[in-house]
Parts: C-alpha cells; sequence; structure tokens
C-alpha cells in the first residue's frame, strides 16, 4: 500500500481563507439543475466575459500562493441556493446582495453598478410576493429567514468543486476526527445520541444501524449511499449531490470507519447527470488531496468509493433492489430479513443510507452529538430538508428542526397559498401532500400539528423524502391520489402479486371513479384492495403505494362519494365528470366553436347564442381553447 | 433432533428443528398453507405472498421468508389474513386467461386448487384485457404468458438447478412478463428444453408441446403401421394422471392402453437401452484403457447433449457417440422392423412415449434425420399419452395388463434403471464388471452410484483397473464438473449426466406433481422393476444379442456406427460462419481474423484489411514449392474465437493468435508458407 503525505488540513484552510480575504469580491451564480435550466450558465459565461472587459482579474479556482493586490473577481458556480422559483440566483459577496431571476442582459449592468461601484440594483432584488416589499439578501428574505440550513448550509455557498473551499469550511475535519481519534463504537454512539434517524423516509435510527452493521462478523463490509432519489418533485439528494458533494463523501468516509468498511458506492439515478459528475469529481480531487484511499490520514485505513448509476427504476430506491442492481441483477426487492446489515452488498454487511443521512454526519462528529440534538422534537431529533411545491407563493427547497409546523412552512417559509392565477390568497389552502407517493394528505386541521416522524406516521401520511406540495381549494383530491397511483403502479417492480396486481387494480377503480362509472361497491374495494396492498406487499414501495389514496379516503370521504353519488366534481377537474355548457350571457354567437367541435355537438346560428347537445359532447375541450370570449363553462 | 426452541402455531407448539423458515414449520403442523413461489430447494423469493400469517408482535408476515425465532405466536387464518389471501387470488385471477376447461393444466393447476379452496366464488376486479403472444415455436415448451403468475419459478429453477438462465423476467410492474432475452422464442436461445420449468409452473403458462394430433392421423391412417416405444420413467408415473399414487407401476396398463388406442406393437426403451450399455460401455472401456479422452461422458440426455454444445465444446470429444436409447431405437427400428413385420418401410411409423420435453427436440435434430425421414417420427409426453388415454375414455385402472412385443420389447433391469440418476452408470457397471474381470457378477445393486446427492463420486476397482465415477443430476451440478475439468482438477473417468434432478422419472414431460418426495417415490419404483425382472445385466439380453448377430456385426462395428452412434456440434456462438474474402478453392494456409464486436473494437478490421493487401502484393508464387500458387493462402473473417479479453484474436491454421499485430501475424503466416512449402519442396525431390 502506497502511503501518501498526510494532508494538512488546516493550513489548506488558512491558505485558502487568506486568498479568498484578497478577493475584492466573489460571484456565486446558482448552479443547481433548476438555475442552469433558467439560463444560469449562459449568465456564468457573460459574467466572465463582462468581467474581463471591464478590466478586472477573474479567478473560477482561487490560486491559494498568489499574493498581489490586484482587484480580483471570484466567480463561481454554487449547488442549488434552494429558490428555485426565483432562479437564476446571484449573489454577490462581501455584501451578500442575492439578485433574482437574472437574465444575460443584466450582467454588464451587475458588473458596472454592483461589481465596480457597490451599488445595489433595485429591479433585480427579491419582491416578497405578499406585501410587495424588496429584501436585499437572503438574510432578509423569509424563505430564507426562516429556515435552519444546517445540512443544506454550505449548499449554494461553496463551489461545489472546489475541495479547498470545502476544507476551509471546516471538511473532512470530522473524517479525520473519526479516523484519527475515535474508535468505530465511539462513532456509533455519538450518532446514536444525537438522535439522527434515516433520512430516506423509513426514519431507521443511523447509529443503531451502524452498530448492527459493526457488530457483523466478516472482514469485509460496504457503505452505500443511496441517492435514487424517485419521489416526483422532490430534489435534496440531488440538491445535496450537486451543491456539497464532498459532505456525502466525509459522511460514507466516517460510516465507512465505523463499521470498519473499505469500499463503498455512491448510487445516483441516471437522470441526475449533474450529481453524477460532481460526485466523481469530488472523489478525483479527495483522491488526488489525499483524504481518500489508501492509509487515510496516516490512520492505515482505506476507503474507496465508486459511483454507480441507476437506470431509472424508482424501486431501485429500496435498499434490497439497489443493491441487486449494484450487483448487477435486476432490481428487485429481496425479503428481509436478511437485512443488510447482516447480508447486503454481494451479500456482505452493509451500511446503506441516504444523501441527506450521510450529510448529516460529519457535522455531527464534528460539533458533537448534543449540537444537533438540540433541534427537533422528543423522538425526531435535527433538522430536514423538503422539496416545497405546489400552489405555495416561494417553491423550492428548504430546511427546517423538526416540529416546525405546517403553518410556518406554508404560510411563513412558502409565503401563503396561491390561486391558480398565482396570485396569494388567505382562504384557498385545502391540503398538503407530504412524503410523495409514499405520504399521505394533511388538511387545515393539522397546520399546527409538529411534524416529526412519528406524528406523520399516525396521521397516515409519512415523512419520506420530504415531498411537500401544497395544494389549493381547486384541486381535486381523488385526482391527486390518482396521480399517486398512477406512478407508483407504473413503477412497481412487478415481483409481488398485491403491488404488481393490487396497484394496477386501484388505479382502475380510480379511474372508474373519475370517469363516473363508480358505485358504492368500487369505493368499498378500493378501500379494501388499499389495505391488502398496503399490509401484503414485499417492499417499502409496496407497502406505502396505497397512502396517497387511504389518506384522502379518510380526509376527504365526502369529495369521493360527490364523484360516485353525484357524479360531480367539484373542483372541475374531472372532466368526464364536468357538465359543459356556454354562459349565454358572454357568447357572441361568433360561430368559432361550433365549427372546431370535432363532434359536432353545438349548434347556433351567426350572432346567436349556441348550445352544447351533452350527448354528443365529449369534454375534450377544444370550445374552451377557441372561445375568445370565456363563454364555456365547466372547464376548470 | 435438538431444538432450537419452539414456535406456536395456531395454538399448537411446534419444536424448531433445522427450519430455514416459519412456512416449513406450519406445515409441520399438518397446516398447508397455500403457495406459488415457494419451493424448497430454490431460493426464496417471497412474491405470492399467499403463505402471510399474522405474527405477534410483527403484524402481517410472509412465513416463507420469515425465520423462526423461540416463542414466537403465528396464526395462520384470522379474519384478516383470510381476507388478504383471498384478495391476492382475485388480483391473480383478473390477471389469468381463464380458459380452464381447455387448459391442459386443469385439474392440476394450482391457482385453480386455490380458488376453489379458499371459496374464492366471485371476481371483483377489472379483467385484464391484453393479449400476449403465445410462443409454441420450439418443438418441446409452449409458454402461454397469459396465464403466467409471475410466481418466478422457472426463472429461479432455470437459473439456480440448471443454471442455464434462459429465461427471465421482462419489464416491470404490470407489464412484467418472463420470456428469453430480446422477447425472444425458446426456439432461439440457450434453452435446453429440459422442461424444468414445466415441471415447476403451478399454473398451465408452460406446458410440453402435445404431438398427439400427429399421432392420432399417424394410428387413423390405414396405410401406417405405428409402433411405440416406452421409455423407462414413464411406467412409474402415468398412473398419477388417473389418480394412482406417486411411484406406482403401471407397465401393463399402459401396454394395454397403447394397444387399445391403435397402436399396433409396443416396444421398450430399455432394449435399447441395453443396446447402448453394450456400445457405450465398450467405447468406455476402450477408452479407459487407451487412457484417451477421458472422462468420458453419457450422452442419454438430449438437454445435456445441448448444454455441453452450448457451452463446453471443447469437452464434446467427451462425450460418448453413442445416440441416446430413444434414437438407438428409431434407427435399428427403421433397418429391422419393416422386414420382421412385412411391411413397407415407408409404411412404418415410430412414436415414443418420452418422460421428457427435450426428446421432442432430439428427434427433430438434423442428425437423427436421414432423407426427409425421422429415426422417431413423433415423441408424446407421459402427460400427453394420458391425455390421449383420457380422451379415448378408457378405464386406464380397469385394464387388463399386457406385455410388450418381442424383440424390441424385451428388456432386462439394466435397461429400466436408466431411468433414474445413477442408473446408466449401474448398468455400465454390471457390464464392464464381467466384460473386464472375466468373472459372473453375482450381486447385481451398485448401491453406491444411487441416492439425491446433486454429485456423487463413486470408486470401484475391475480387475485391478481403477474407475472413478461422477454422476450428477441438475445441470447446475454438471456445470460444477465440467469447470473441474477444464481447471485440470478433475481424475474422474466416467461422468454420468441427468438434467433433470433425480433423472428422467421427474422429466419436464412427467405429470406435474406437487408432492414433497414424488422423486423418489418414482426412483424407487423403477428399482423395483428392475428386481420384479428376471435379467439384470444388459448383456444377458438375448434380443440384444441376436440383433448383433443377425444385423449389427461385433460391438462398435461398422454397421452399429452407423446405426448406433453420432457427432455433435459447438454451438457457443456463430459456428461454421465465416466470411469468404478471396475465393479461394483448396487453400494450404487458411488466415483467419476475427471481426466480432470485441476484436472490431480492438482494430481486427484495420488488421484484416493489412493481411490481404499483404496477401496480394506479395507474390508468394516466388516461394519455393508455391510456384504460381498464389491462391494457396486464403484470408477470411471469422466469428468470435472465445477469447475476446486477448484481442485481436487471429488463426493462421491451426495457429492461434492472441492479442495480434500485423507484424506477429506476418511473421506467423511466413514461417507457415516456408513450412508447407518446404515440405512440399521435400515430396517433389
Amino acid at each position: 500500500m502506497e502511503t501518501l503525505t498526510k494532508i494538512d488540513l488546516q493550513q489548506v484552510k488558512e491558505s485558502f481563507n487568506k486568498a479568498a480575504s484578497r478577493v475584492h469580491k466573489r460571484v456565486v451564480i446558482c448552479a443547481g439543475t433548476g438555475c442552469i435550466a433558467n439560463g444560469a450558465l449562459k449568465v456564468y459565461e457573460a459574467f466572465e466575459k463582462a468581467v474581463k472587459e471591464a478590466g478586472m482579474d477573474i479567478f473560477v479556482e482561487l490560486e491559494l500562493d498568489r499574493h498581489d493586490d490586484h482587484k480580483t473577481i471570484h466567480l463561481t458556480g454554487s449547488g442549488c441556493q434552494g429558490f428555485c422559483a426565483k432562479g437564476p440566483l446571484v449573489n454577490i459577496l462581501p455584501e451578500e446582495t442575492m439578485y433574482t431571476k437574472v437574465k444575460v442582459e443584466d450582467v454588464q449592468e451587475i458588473v458596472e453598478r454592483s461589481l465596480l461601484n457597490d451599488e445595489v440594483i433595485e429591479r433585480l432584488l427579491y419582491v416578497n410576493p405578499v406585501d410587495g416589499t424588496k429584501s436585499k439578501g437572503q438574510t432578509e428574505i423569509p424563505f430564507y429567514k426562516r429556515q435552519t440550513r444546517l445540512v443544506l448550509g454550505e449548499c449554494g455557498h461553496v463551489d461545489p468543486q472546489s475541495i479547498h473551499e470545502y476544507i476551509a469550511h471546516n471538511g473532512y475535519m470530522a473524517a479525520e476526527k473519526a479516523f484519527l481519534k475515535m474508535t468505530p463504537e465511539e462513532i456509533c454512539n455519538t450518532m446514536l445520541e444525537s438522535g439522527l434517524r434515516g433520512r430516506g423516509g423509513g426514519g431507521f435510527p443511523a447509529g443503531r444501524k451502524w452498530l448492527l452493521t459493526l457488530n457483523q462478523p466478516g472482514e469485509k463490509k460496504y457503505v452505500i449511499c443511496n441517492g435514487d432519489e424517485g419521489d416526483p418533485g422532490a430534489f435534496m439528494d440531488r440538491s445535496l449531490m450537486e451543491g456539497n458533494p464532498h459532505r456525502v463523501l466525509e459522511g460514507m468516509m466516517i460510516a465507512a470507519r465505523a463499521i470498519g468498511a473499505d469500499e463503498g458506492y455512491v448510487y445516483v439515478r441516471l437522470e441526475y447527470p449533474l450529481a453524477v459528475q460532481r460526485m466523481r469529481r469530488a472523489i478525483e480531487d479527495a483522491m488526488d488531496a489525499g483524504v481518500l484511499g489508501d492509509d487515510i490520514f496516516g490512520s492505515g485505513h482505506s476507503m474507496h468509493i465508486q459511483v454507480m448509476e441507476g437506470a431509472g427504476a424508482f424501486v431501485c430506491g429500496e435498499e434490497t433492489a439497489l443493491m441487486a442492481s449494484i450487483e448487477g441483477k435486476r432490481g428487485m426487492p429481496n425479503p428481509k430479513p436478511p437485512f443488510p446489515a447482516q447480508k447486503g452488498l454481494f451479500e456482505k454487511p452493509t451500511v446503506i443510507n441516504n444523501v441527506e443521512t450521510l450529510a448529516a454526519v460529519p457535522l455531527i462528529i464534528r460539533n458533537g452529538p448534543s449540537w444537533f440534538n438540540v433541534y427537533g422534537t422528543e423522538r425526531s431529533k435535527g433538522t430536514k430538508t423538503f422539496a416545497l411545491t405546489g400552489h405555495v407563493a416561494n417553491t423550492g427547497l428548504i430546511e427546517v428542526p423538526f416540529g416546525t409546523t405546517l403553518r410556518e412552512i406554508v404560510y411563513n417559509i412558502g409565503g401563503g397559498v396561491t390561486n391558480d392565477d398565482g396570485t396569494v390568497s388567505g382562504q384557498v389552502f385545502k391540503a398538503v401532500q407530504i412524503g410523495g407517493p409514499s405520504g399521505g394528505c394533511l388538511t387545515e386541521e393539522d397546520l399546527d400539528m409538529p411534524l416529526d416522524y412519528d406524528n406523520l406516521i399516525a396521521k397516515g401520511a409519512m415523512v419520506g423524502s420530504g415531498g411537500l406540495v401544497v395544494m389549493n381549494q381547486q384541486s381535486c383530491m381523488v385526482q391527486i391520489a390518482r396521480f399517486f397511483m398512477n406512478f407508483t403502479q407504473s413503477e412497481s417492480c412487478g415481483k409481488c402479486v398485491p403491488c404488481r396486481e393490487g396497484t394496477k387494480q386501484m388505479l382502475s377503480l380510480l379511474d372508474d371513479i373519475i370517469e363516473g362509472r363508480a358505485t358504492d361497491e368500487t369505493f368499498s374495494l378500493l378501500e379494501e384492495v388499499g389495505n391488502v396492498v398496503k399490509k401484503a406487499s414485499l417492499c417499502g414501495l409496496g407497502k406505502t403505494a396505497p397512502s396517497p389514496v387511504l389518506s384522502t379516503i379518510v380526509k376527504f370521504k365526502k369529495e369521493y362519494l360527490q364523484h360516485i353519488h353525484d357524479k360531480k366534481c367539484a373542483t372541475n377537474n374531472c372532466k368526464a365528470l364536468s357538465d359543459i355548457s356556454i354562459d349565454p350571457e358572454k357568447c357572441t354567437g361568433c360561430t368559432v366553436c361550433a365549427r372546431k367541435c370535432p363532434v359536432g355537438a353545438i349548434s347556433g346560428d351567426r350572432k346567436q347564442v349556441h348550445v352544447i347537445d351533452p350527448e354528443i359532447c365529449t369534454k375534450c375541450g377544444v370550445c374552451n381553447t377557441v372561445c375568445k370570449f370565456d363563454a364555456i363553462i365547466g372547464f376548470n | 433432533m435438538e431444538t432450537k426452541g419452539t414456535i406456536i402455531v395456531d395454538g399448537i407448539t411446534i419444536p424448531i428443528e433445522n427450519e430455514k423458515n416459519v412456512l416449513e414449520l406450519i406445515r409441520k403442523a399438518d397446516i398447508e398453507l397455500p403457495t406459488f413461489c415457494y419451493h424448497s430447494n430454490l431460493s426464496t423469493y417471497g412474491a405470492c405472498r399467499l403463505c402471510i400469517s399474522d405474527v405477534e408482535g410483527m403484524g402481517i408476515q410472509a412465513t416463507c421468508s420469515l425465520p423462526p425465532r423461540d416463542g414466537m405466536v403465528v396464526q395462520t387464518n384470522t379474519k384478516e389474513v383470510r381476507q388478504i389471501r383471498k384478495v391476492n387470488l382475485e388480483l391473480l385471477l383478473a390477471n389469468h386467461d381463464i380458459s380452464c376447461p381447455s387448459c391442459s393444466r386443469s385439474n392440476n393447476c394450482k391457482l385453480q386448487d386455490l380458488t376453489r379452496r379458499l371459496g374464492v366464488d366471485k371476481i371483483r376486479f377489472k379483467k385484464t384485457d391484453k393479449v400476449a403472444p403465445i410462443d409454441n415455436h420450439s418443438w418441446s415448451i409452449i409458454h402461454d404468458p397469459n396465464k403466467c403468475v409471475l410466481c418466478g419459478d422457472c426463472v429461479r429453477v432455470c437459473k439456480e438447478i440448471q443454471s442455464v438462465g434462459a429465461i427471465d423476467f421482462v419489464g416491470r410492474g404490470a407489464k412484467t412478463t418472463v420470456a428469453p432475452a430480446f422477447l425472444k422464442s425458446l426456439n432461439d436461445v440457450e434453452c435446453v428444453y429440459c422442461g424444468q420449468c414445466v415441471a415447476v409452473c403451478p399454473v398451465g403458462a408452460l406446458v410440453p408441446k402435445p404431438e398427439t394430433e400427429q399421432v392420432w392421423d399417424a394410428i387413423n391412417d390405414p396405410d401406417k403401421y405405428v409402433v411405440a416405444q416406452m421409455a423407462p420413467a414413464v411406467r412409474v408415473a402415468l398412473g398419477e394422471g388417473f389418480g394412482m399414487e406417486a411411484g406406482s407401476i403401471s407397465t401393463g396398463h399402459i401396454v394395454a392402453a397403447l394397444k387399445r388406442i391403435g397402436i399396433d406393437q409396443v416396444y421398450d426403451t430399455s432394449f435399447a437401452a441395453d443396446l447402448t450399455v453394450f456400445e457405450e460401455a465398450t467405447e468406455f472401456i476402450q477408452r479407459k484403457l487407451k487412457g484417451e479422452k477421458l472422462p468420458q461422458f453419457t450422452s442419454c440426455c438430449p438437454s445435456w447433449v445441448k448444454f455441453t454444445e452450448q457451452y463446453y465444446p471443447e469437452l464434446l470429444p467427451n462425450l460418448s457417440t453413442c445416440k441416446s436409447p430413444q434414437q438407438m431405437f428409431g434407427s435399428v427400428a427403421r433397418e429391422i422392423l419393416p422386414k420382421i413385420l412385412g411391411i413397407r418401410p415407408d409404411q412404418l411409423v415410430i412414436v415414443s412415449i418420452m418422460p421428457c420435453t427435450a426428446k421432442k427436440f432430439e428427434a427433430k435434430r438434423e442428425e437423427f434425420i436421414h432423407d426427409g425421414i425421422a429415426d422417431v417420427d413423433h415423441v408424446l409426453t407421459t402427460e400427453g399419452l394420458g391425455r390421449m388415454i383420457h380422451e379415448t375414455g378408457i378405464n386406464f385402472r380397469k385394464l387388463t395388463p399386457e406385455s410388450f412385443d418381442l424383440p424390441m420389447g424385451f428388456k432386462t433391469g439394466a435397461g429400466v434403471i436408466f431411468g433414474n440418476t445413477g442408473g446408466v452408470s449401474e448398468a455400465v457397471l454390471r457390464f464392464a464388471y464381467e466384460k473386464l474381470t472375466g468373472e459372473q457378477l453375482l450381486q447385481n445393486d451398485f448401491k453406491e452410484v444411487r441416492g439425491m446427492e446433486g454429485i456423487r463420486t463413486v470408486a470401484v476397482e475391475l480387475a485391478g483397473i481403477k474407475i472413478k465415477l461422477g454422476i450428477a443430476h441438475g445441470l447446475a451440478n454438471a456445470r460444477a464438473l465440467c469447470e473441474q475439468i477444464i481447471a485440470g482438477k478433475s481424475d474422474y473417468d466416467l461422468i454420468e449426466v441427468m438434467s433433470c434432478p433425480g433423472g428422467c422419472i421427474a422429466g419436464g414431460g412427467q405429470p406435474v406433481s406437487f408432492e414433497p418426495n414424488f422423486r423418489e417415490k418414482r426412483i424407487a419404483a423403477l428399482y423395483s422393476v428392475d428386481k420384479q425382472l428376471q435379467l439384470h445385466k444388459a448383456q444377458e439380453n438375448p434380443y440384444v444379442k441376436e440383433l448383433y448377430q443377425t444385423t449389427l456385426g461385433e460391438i462398435g462395428s461398422p454397421k452399429a456406427h452407423e446405426l448406433l452412434h453420432t457427432h455433435y456440434r459447438g454451438r457457443k456462438r456463430i459456428t461454421d460462419q465465416q466470411i469468404t474474402i478471396r475465393n479461394t478453392e483448396h487453400p494450404k494456409i487458411e488466415v483467419c481474423v476475427c471481426v466480432g464486436t470485441n476484436c472490431f473494437v480492438k482494430g481486427s478490421q484495420e488488421l484484416l484489411r493489412q493481411l490481404i493487401k499483404y496477401v496480394s502484393d506479395n507474390k508468394l508464387s516466388d516461394i519455393v514449392g508455391f510456384e504460381g500458387q498464389e491462391e494457396m493462402v486464403d484470408v477470411k473473417a471469422t466469428f468470435c474465437f472465445e477469447r475476446c479479453d486477448r484481442g485481436p484474436v487471429a488463426r493462421v491454421n491451426q495457429q492461434v493468435i492472441e492479442k495480434a499485430s500485423y507484424d506477429k501475424v506476418v511473421a506467423v503466416l511466413d514461417k507457415e508458407i516456408a513450412r508447407i512449402g518446404s515440405a512440399i519442396n521435400a515430396m517433389k525431390v
């Protein structure tokens, strides 16, 4: 084994900070997937060009040994800053001015006014949709102000591609501590004491998982980082891997030290190319820097990490299916026991943790368990990230301590519930779907319940991976349930009968309800088969697949029954149940709808009010699209 | 037995011994929990969720994958458990092509049985309306995905027991199906047609391909004379289809039934098995004495033969050149029966009744078809014959037993035990003993070769000659032996392989049995048939001896070779396909360059181009011996040499060049030209 020169983390940190202090201004452009989709890379290029033209020196990587006093600009990308709705985001340091929705055309002005002359460009600041006030930086914006960003902390500030900057933020110091100053038992106990529970959904205490694996006999053990984030709308793992890959690696290293593993895999879904690229780069840099590889920190221990790309199956987020996938087998779950801790990857004891869980580990080791467990509730410690989406003013990635109420998240961080047209309104909250396709619905009555693992389970929902979809009064809950059911049934691996056949039948029963064919028997059968799928399925995906349906059945039974008995959808989302008619007040008799109707269901003379024949109408919606006078009633 | 605590199943205390899971303990309590996907000899799959029970403190659990723990309290039939089980079954039925009356597995179908047992009398779910294509392209097996319950038993038996893996799951969720790679037909893939998938299929998704109609047509054709041969294993299994116990012997009943159906003469494949012993044992003794091509593999099992052709073509010389008993019967029958029966050769129709699906494939192999006439015309499986008898309405159990016709219906016990694992070895030993020692064998049984161990090793010494026998059943076990041989770690002399665990008695064409010990029972029955017979050694079969005198001559004579031996071909990759580039008719030197994917990526195309140029540019006629014979060197593109990690691979005559470069190949080629050139020159002198 080749002994590497021991890296002096403290020295790297000092020289980075010294170099950083000489920088005149730092421009951090959010380069998360959301901002990139909105043109962040073009903005980045425009900055590079504009700064050079302005005659300033520009660096994309700090030169640690440069010592002149020339005015320099440090331009970097960052991981997701969370406020995806407002991207591309540009932060200017040291002032911490944040510009939102920055376009290429704005760059010249930013360089001239903000970089050269310290001015603030008012029109690019964040405007609070509720009261119209402008905020200069993240510290003033309620979306950020009310969060507790521990795990996401450096995400969005540091350059994810710079191991030096990570080290300057005390990176790899926890790993150094774990490898040199702690025994495996001490590490496991620290994790136990911290109260950290798995962030991937199950909520199993990480420390206990590690202890179990540590106590398994056998030389060869593995650590797996589960980055196969597949819930629709959830992107916290992606953001962490893209925004702070070294933290994830450091967490894996500590886990490896704790259980005695020398090999690890980061399993990232194929649809996250940037995360794959960043994780790979981070591994290379960590190997080059000597923090990863053989004889880590001179401890004599080794750790090698590989990135493995998933092929797109949602079920591969389930740990046994994920391991089968790494082994080159079909991604199907296997019965537990044996648990991965006993017989995991290649039949060896394996710790498999979610990205977010692993990203919390270095913080706990560095700051101690009591630093971490002051956050949260009695049995759910620390903070949790949520992907806040749906009918809410501020969508994006947030992090709050366990115990935070839904009201705080929806109204204060999220800035309130929006109508379909995007305006914020006080009276339109209907429900929140939490935990993605495995989770359930919370309603008005749950707004003040402290969110944690156990409270959510008691309500038929779950933390899950942390998807949080806010819905306004105009949302049809049967449609919401169908949306998730459609997802899980098409993502079922097809192995066990209840999940494969049951979810298919549940979807078909929901279709009957939505399309007006349902009877009372449909409803009771839906509930019955839902319970069978929940109780009898092989893996977690199957066991939780009926949750969105079962939880909406409990919370919105009336709405279901209205669909079934009255053949009506109060929110008008179910096309087959809507009564389509023409508003005689608005119709001008222009005849466009009658001419465009593909089935000839509309009749009426020129300049006369037109009528729809419900017997012929297929509710395709063409009339609604072509009517210039908004005269068609019945479409949402 | 030492106990590891107890569990309580529905109030009954059950001691934990070595059970892997709670399901086995529940069955120990004589509660037959339903399962589709649990087989004790396969890996636990946990997918059908029918064995679920309520476990105190753990809730609903699949008991097949739950390890027992002292003090566990299990309830197998609570209201909740019963409801889940029923809904599960209902869900399966909704996705099943319920064509029970016309399904060949009707009355022997787990889904049908459970539906009745659990009292599911209504399917409340929407029926699936998709119709998937049925694969009936192979000679042996029909795969109907519309009846599949996706229990995966076939997938696991193919992978785990046979190490073939011809089928697997394809697609996701409700679109999941079982199929060969790229949704090909079983006819076009690695399937060895052993039919073990058929034997484990709980429903009618995998069934033997019927040939009953063809047989009926032959029977009904007044110009045809139909004879049947019946394999040993058939007589101990067919009765199961008529309500008889597993292992009931019904030889005479079957002969009588065949006669009633209209088969003109009924013979015994065991006659041909005796004949096989003569040829195969003699071949073995010769190889052993010469010390060449050892170990000798048995070649009776067509699945094993195809397996060797596919995976171990380098071991093909080790296979006995003997045809299988079915095929020996066919060629001998064609040779002698027309005269004996006084019929025209073209009137003779030969029908086999086999416990095997692969025999159907074997009968259609080109090696066994001469001038368009197959040695065996039709192959019925045991269950296929059962269906024919059912169709006629003959009361099978009330038939008066009849005997086989002579001469080809006479056999010794040696030819009968061919149906058991270890049986061929034992029959060969009974022959070799007398042949080598010159003494009479008094104790006929070689019990050490019998048993159910996957691989058995037996050492015997006959007249000072030490013989090491290996017996494998299940192709995964055979593969293990092949790997040993290739690694040079094997010193076996004779290896018997039967693809199906237990031997032919548990073949894919037998009635499907869900009884736990059906293999052992059928095996015991065949050994008792041996006991009941007058003769036990193949060499004592007077009609076989007569056959040698009248027709074959000596053992291993040219006539015997013509009728009783065959050859095999490698099937590992695309073989016998070379792309001719230079059109030379009789090249002295053949240069081949692999253009398979791997070698192509490593630059074999360019190498090939350069070599063609070299051969064209250099006037090879200038070389001594080659005067005016430039055409003596041929360059060809070929497919895989199976050395992909060392590509590009080229070959100059017999010399294979790994990591071939232009210079390397030219150097070898020049040497070869010089060698042949000087040889030709020497001849001239």
